[in-house]
C-alpha cells in the first residue's frame, strides 16, 4: 500500500466520519426538537397555567370592620389606620438578623420581640407578622428608604380597632384578636352552614372574640375584597391588574345607654357583682355591668404577656362575664316569684295569713327566719315587703318542688334568655330532673323535701344569673309578654344604609292573671317604700318597686351573721328593681359579690341607675335627711303614685 | 492609498466565507434581540457591550480568516503547552470564585485557562495527528490520549465538570476523525459506563450530584438546584407553537428565569418566540454545523480536516448541551449558547473557531497549488 492509496483509504473513512456526525447531529437536533415540541405544544396548556400563576398574586383586602355605637351615637368601636412593620418568615433568611437590622432603623422593644415571637408560633410562616405597630411618619420614611435591604419586611397600612371609650361595657362589646385555629374552623362551619360566599377571611387577620364582637362577626366583617397583582420572582407588585374594592362590615346600634352603663360601673366602685338593666317593654338592654373590668384595647394589637398574665391571675377575674355568666343563688329576690307562683297556681289567697314564730320546723330540722322571734301574723304582702322566710317555707312545702320548677322555669329561669352575645349559662333550676342528670351516685340524685323548703326562699340549689334575674322580672312586669333581651337595636347596612331593627317582637306569652301581677308590683313597692328598698330610695321622686336578697356563699350553720367574716366568705348581695311603678321603664337586677345585706349594697347601686335614667341625673344616692325619714317608717314622705288599697291584704285569691 | 485600502478589502473578501459568515451574523442579531429582551427590565444596558463583544469578536474572525492554516497550525504546540501551564497554574495558584477555581490573576487581567483550552485543545490533537500522519499506530492513539485526559482532568478536579466536558469531547472528536477504531471507542464507551459509578462517588462534587439528581426530578429541590429547571421549562412550555412575542415573555419579564441573559437566554427566545422560532434557531445551528462539516470534508490537509471537524461539531455541542439544559433533558452545566448569550470571553473563542473554518475554506486552493 503506498502513501496516496493510504491516504486515499483514510480520507474515505473520514468521509464516512462526517457523514456519520451529520447523522448524529440530526438525530441529536432531533431529540431537541422533540422536547421542546412536547413542552411548547403537548404541555402548552399546563405550563401556561403555570406561568400565569406564577405572574399573577391575588391579593385580598381586608374590609373595614363596622362601628358599635350606642343609642345615642356614642361610639364604642372604630377603627383607625395606621402603618405597622410586618416580616413574612418565609420570604426572611435570618429573622434575628433581620429584627436586629431593623432596630437599627426603628424603635423595637424587648416587648415588641416577645410578641412578635408569640405570634410567630401561632402563625403560619407565609403570613406576615407585625414586628412594630403605629409607625411614626419618620419612622416610615427612615424604612422605606432602605426597604431593598430587608427581603420579606413591608410596612402596612392596616386598620386597628379601637374602643375609645376604654374599659366601658367592654363584657358586652367583646374585643377583637388574632385569628386562632378555633376561629379558622368556627368561620369555616359558620360558612358552610350560611352557605354564604361573602364570608371570607383572607386578608383578615383579626375577629371578634367575645361579646358582640364576636356575636355579630360576620355583620361586622364585611366582604373582602382582591386585586390581582403581577408578581415579579421575588414576590414584588410590578402593576394591578384588577381591583374589587371591600365592602366595609355593618354598623351595629346598640341599646345600650353609654352614661347609664358609665353611672352603673361608676357605682360599682371597687367591688365585684354585675348590673343588667333592660327596658321591659321591648327587652333592649340599658346596661350590662361586669365589674371588675378589662381594657379590650389590650387585646386589639396582641395582648402583651405581663397584661395577659395580669387580667387571667387577678383573683377578681375580670374576664368573667358576671352578668350573662355567674349564677348566684337568688336569695330573697326569689319570694315574689314564689308568691306569683301561688297566685298563679291558685294554692295562695293574698290574705291568707300565718304566724311566724321566728322558724319553721319540717322532719326533725329547724329552718329559721331573719328575725328572732318571728314576724307575727304574715300575709303575702307583709311577707314580701318584710322578708319573712317561715311564710316561704311553708309555702314551697305546700307547693311542692315540681310545681315550683314549672313555674320558674316558664317564667324564665333555669334557661338562656336568648341574648345576643356568647357565653351566657343557664343557671340551675333545682328540680328532682335536674338533680337526676347532675349527679351519677343514686343516694345524691334523691329528692330531699327539705331541699324544697331551702328553695323556697332562694337558697339551696338555687343559681341564676343576674340576667336571667331581670329578664324574668322583665317577663313578669310585662304581664307575660316575652321579649328576648338584646343589646342591638339595629343593625345598619354599610352599603344601602337599610336599617335592620332586632329583636322587637315579643317571642311567647306566659299566661299570668294581670291582677296578679299587679298584686307583686304593689308589694314590691311595698319594699321601697317601707321595706328593705326604703333607706336607698328614701326621696326618689318616682315610685319604684324592689326586693332585696342575700345569697348564701358559706354555710353559716346556723350562727348569725356577723359581718367579719372573711370578705370571700361574706353573703352575694341581690337586688331587683323596677321603675315607674305603673308602667315600668327599666327593669335591674344588681349583684355585689360578698356585698352583705343587699338593702346596703346593691339596692343603691340600683338607686343610682335609675336616677339617672329617669331623672337624667347622677344622683349619688338619697339625700340623708329622706334616708333619716325612711328610717322613721315615714312612708308619707314618699310620694304614694300607686294606691296600696286594703284589698291587696284580703281581696285577691 | 485607495488602492491599498481597495486591495486590503479584496484580500479580506477573498477570505470570507459567505455561508458561515451569513449564519453567524444572523445568530448574532437574534441573540442581540434576546439580550435586549433580556436585560431591558433590569435598567441595565447590555445591549451596547454587547455590540461591541460582538464587533471585536467579527474582527477576530475575519483576522484569523487571513491566516493561512499552516500558519495557525504552528501555533498549537505553544498554545497548549501555554494554556496547560496556566491550568496547573490555576490548580496552584488560582483564584476561588463560588468554591471552584477557575481563574488566574495577573494584576488587572483576570484569565480563565480552559477557556484558551477549549480552542488549544483540537489543534494540539490535529497537530499531533499530521505530524504522525503516515505512520499513525495505535500508540499515537494513546498518547492523543494523553494530551487529552491531563488538561480535562485538571478543569473537572477546578471543578468544572461543563467545561471539561466540552474540552475532552472536543479532543475525542479529533482522535475520532482520526481514525480510532469503533471498537476502542465502543470499547471505552463500555468501560466509561462500568466506571460511572465510580465517577459518582469519588470525582463529582456534591454539587455536581445534585445538578444531575435534580434533572431527573425538579420538584424535589424546586427552590434550590430544581428552580432553575422548573422556571426555564415553565418559560418554554408557556410560549406555545408562536410564542407570547418579542418583550412579551412574562417569565422574563418578571425574573423568574434565572441567568436569563447568560446561560438561561434559550428560555428567554424560546418563551417568546415559540416553537416556530425554535425550529428557526436549530436550523440555523444545523447549517453552520453543516457548513463546517462540508469545510472539512473538503479540506486539503489531515490537520484541517481534522480541525475543522472537531470545531463544527464541538460548535453543535454547545448549542446542544444548552438546549437540553435549558428544556431538562440534560444537567444544569454552564455552557452558553453560541452567538446567544451574553459575554464576550464565549464569543471570542467562538470567533476564533470560525475564523480557523474560514481560513481553512479560503486556503483550500492556495495548499493544492
Amino acid at each position: 500500500m503506498n502513501d496516496f492509496q493510504h491516504s486515499q483509504q483514510e480520507l474515505t473513512q473520514f468521509r464516512r466520519r462526517i457523514l456519520f456526525s451529520t447523522f448524529a447531529v440530526f438525530l441529536l437536533s432531533g431529540a431537541i426538537f422533540a422536547r421542546l415540541a412536547y413542552l411548547q405544544v403537548v404541555l402548552h396548556e399546563y405550563y401556561s397555567t403555570r406561568a400565569e400563576s406564577n405572574r399573577i398574586s391575588l391579593s385580598p383586602i381586608a374590609p373595614n370592620r363596622g362601628n358599635i355605637t350606642d343609642r345615642n351615637g356614642v361610639v364604642l368601636a372604630r377603627n383607625y389606620s395606621a402603618f405597622t412593620l410586618e416580616i413574612t418568615p418565609d420570604q426572611t433568611r435570618d429573622l434575628d438578623a433581620t429584627i436586629d437590622a431593623l432596630s437599627e432603623l426603628i424603635d423595637i422593644q424587648p416587648k415588641d420581640r416577645r410578641r412578635f415571637k408569640r405570634l410567630l408560633e401561632e402563625a403560619k410562616t407565609f403570613e406576615s407578622i407585625p414586628i412594630r405597630t403605629r409607625l411614626t411618619d419618620e419612622e416610615v420614611a427612615r424604612f422605606t428608604a432602605r426597604r431593598y435591604l430587608f427581603s420579606g419586611v413591608d410596612v402596612k397600612a392596616r386598620l386597628f380597632r379601637q374602643y375609645p371609650e376604654g374599659a366601658l361595657a367592654a363584657h358586652a362589646i367583646g374585643y377583637i384578636s388574632r385569628i386562632n385555629d378555633n376561629d379558622l374552623a368556627w368561620i369555616e362551619q359558620e360558612a358552610a352552614e350560611r352557605t354564604d360566599q361573602n364570608i371570607n377571611y383572607k386578608g383578615t387577620s383579626l375577629i371578634g372574640k367575645i361579646g358582640l364582637e364576636k356575636q355579630y362577626e360576620f355583620e361586622l366583617h364585611g366582604v373582602t375584597g382582591h386585586e390581582q397583582i403581577e408578581v415579579d420572582a421575588a414576590g414584588r407588585a410590578v402593576r394591578v391588574l384588577s381591583h374589587t374594592a371591600p365592602i366595609p362590615g355593618n354598623n351595629l346600634v346598640l341599646t345600650l345607654d353609654g352614661a347609664l352603663q358609665k353611672t352603673a360601673e361608676a357605682a360599682f366602685g371597687q367591688r365585684r357583682g354585675a348590673l343588667v338593666a333592660l327596658d321591659p317593654n321591648n327587652g333592649a338592654i340599658l346596661a350590662l355591668v361586669s365589674n371588675p373590668v378589662f381594657d379590650p384595647n389590650l387585646f386589639v394589637d396582641g395582648i402583651r404577656f405581663d397584661d395577659w398574665d395580669e387580667l387571667n391571675n387577678n383573683p377578681d377575674k375580670p374576664m368573667l362575664n358576671r352578668a350573662i355568666y355567674s349564677a348566684y343563688p337568688p336569695g330573697s329576690t326569689f319570694k315574689p316569684l314564689m308568691a306569683l307562683a301561688a297566685l298563679s297556681q291558685g294554692r295562695r289567697k293574698a290574705g291568707y295569713t300565718i304566724s311566724d314564730p321566728g322558724f319553721f320546723s319540717f322532719g326533725g330540722r329547724i329552718f329559721t327566719d331573719d328575725k328572732p322571734g318571728g314576724h307575727g301574723s304574715v300575709d303575702m304582702l307583709k311577707s314580701i315587703i318584710v322578708s319573712c322566710n317561715t311564710y316561704y317555707y311553708h309555702l314551697a312545702n305546700d307547693l311542692g318542688i315540681d310545681a315550683i320548677a314549672r313555674f320558674m322555669g316558664e317564667i324564665g329561669l333555669g334557661a338562656r334568655t336568648g341574648i345576643d352575645i356568647p357565653g351566657e349559662s343557664e343557671g340551675v333550676l333545682p328540680s328532682p330532673e335536674w338533680k337526676a342528670r347532675r349527679f351519677k351516685s343514686r343516694e345524691q340524685q334523691k329528692w330531699y323535701a327539705g331541699e324544697t323548703i331551702s328553695v323556697g326562699i332562694g337558697q339551696g340549689y338555687n343559681a341564676y344569673t343576674p340576667l336571667q334575674m331581670a329578664h324574668t322580672l322583665a317577663n313578669v312586669l310585662n304581664y307575660g309578654r316575652v321579649f328576648s333581651p338584646h343589646l342591638v337595636d339595629a343593625i345598619i347596612d354599610s352599603g344601602t344604609g337599610a336599617t335592620r331593627r332586632m329583636g322587637a317582637q315579643p317571642i311567647r306569652q306566659i299566661p299570668l292573671n294581670p291582677e296578679h301581677v299587679d298584686f307583686i308590683k304593689r308589694a314590691m313597692a311595698g319594699v321601697n317604700r317601707e321595706g328593705t328598698g326604703a333607706r336607698a330610695f328614701a326621696g326618689a321622686p318616682y315610685s319604684s318597686g324592689g326586693k332585696t336578697g342575700t345569697a348564701q356563699v358559706y354555710s353559716l350553720k346556723g350562727q348569725r351573721y356577723a359581718g367579719q367574716n372573711k370578705e370571700r366568705l361574706r353573703d352575694h348581695s341581690w337586688f331587683m328593681a323596677f321603675a315607674p311603678l305603673e308602667t315600668p321603664s327599666i327593669v335591674v337586677a344588681v349583684l355585689v359579690e360578698n356585698g352583705g345585706f343587699g338593702a346596703t349594697s346593691a339596692a343603691p347601686i340600683a338607686r343610682q341607675v335609675f336616677d339617672y335614667y329617669l331623672l337624667g341625673k347622677n344622683s349619688g344616692g338619697p339625700a340623708p335627711e329622706d334616708v333619716a325619714s325612711a328610717d322613721e317608717g315615714n312612708v308619707d314622705a314618699m310620694p304614694p303614685p300607686f294606691p296600696l288599697t286594703g284589698a291587696d291584704h284580703a281581696v285577691l285569691p | 492609498m485607495l488602492s491599498y485600502l481597495e486591495r486590503q478589502a479584496s484580500r479580506i473578501r477573498a477570505h470570507l466565507d459567505m455561508p458561515l459568515f451569513t449564519i453567524v451574523l444572523l445568530l448574532m442579531g437574534v441573540g442581540l434581540a434576546t439580550v435586549y429582551s433580556a436585560t431591558q427590565s433590569a435598567g441595565v444596558n447590555r445591549l451596547d457591550n454587547q455590540i461591541i463583544n460582538m464587533l471585536i469578536a467579527l474582527a477576530i474572525m475575519l483576522a484569523v480568516a487571513q491566516a493561512a492554516p499552516q500558519k495557525i497550525m504552528r501555533f498549537a504546540l505553544p498554545l497548549y503547552l501555554v494554556a496547560l501551564a496556566l491550568l496547573i497554574g490555576v490548580a496552584l495558584f488560582g483564584v476561588s470564585v463560588n468554591g471552584s477555581r477557575r481563574w488566574l490573576s495577573f494584576g488587572l487581567i483576570r484569565i480563565q485557562p480552559s477557556e484558551i483550552m477549549k480552542i488549544a485543545m483540537p489543534m494540539m490533537l490535529a497537530w499531533f495527528f499530521y505530524r504522525h500522519e503516515s505512520e499513525l499506530k495505535l500508540k499515537h492513539f494513546a498518547i492523543a490520549m494523553g494530551i487529552l485526559l491531563l488538561p480535562t482532568l485538571l478543569i473537572l478536579k477546578q471543578p468544572d465538570l461543563g467545561t471539561s466536558l466540552l474540552i475532552g469531547a472536543a479532543g475525542f472528536f479529533v482522535i475520532f476523525f482520526a481514525g480510532l477504531s469503533w471498537k476502542i471507542i465502543l470499547g471505552a464507551l463500555l468501560a466509561a459506563i462500568a466506571a460511572l459509578p465510580l465517577v459518582w462517588n469519588f470525582v463529582l462534587h456534591d454539587y455536581q450530584r445534585r445538578r444531575i439528581l435534580t434533572l431527573f426530578d425538579p420538584g424535589s429541590d424546586p427552590l434550590g438546584a430544581g428552580y432553575h429547571i422548573i422556571q426555564s421549562t415553565i418559560a418554554i412550555g408557556s410560549g406555545g407553537v408562536f410564542g407570547k412575542g418579542w418583550l412579551d415573555g412574562t417569565q422574563t419579564r418578571l425574573e423568574f428565569i434565572p441567568e436569563k441573559h447568560t446561560d438561561f437566554i434559550f428560555a428567554v427566545f424560546s418563551e417568546e418566540w415559540g416553537l416556530l422560532g425554535n425550529c428557526v434557531l436549530l436550523a440555523l445551528f444545523i447549517a453552520l454545523v453543516g457548513r463546517g462539516l462540508m469545510i472539512a470534508a473538503a479540506a486539503p490537509t489531515l490537520f484541517s480536516r481534522l480541525l475543522a471537524a472537531a470545531i463544527s461539531l464541538i460548535l453543535f455541542i454547545y448549542a446542544f448541551v444548552n438546549m437540553g439544559m435549558v428544556s431538562g433533558i440534560l444537567p444544569v452545566v454552564g455552557v452558553p449558547l453560541p452567538f446567544i448569550s451574553y459575554g464576550g470571553t464565549a464569543l471570542v473563542t467562538l470567533a476564533l473557531g470560525i475564523g480557523i473554518l474560514m481560513s481553512i475554506h479560503t486556503h483550500r486552493m492556495l495548499v493544492k497549488k
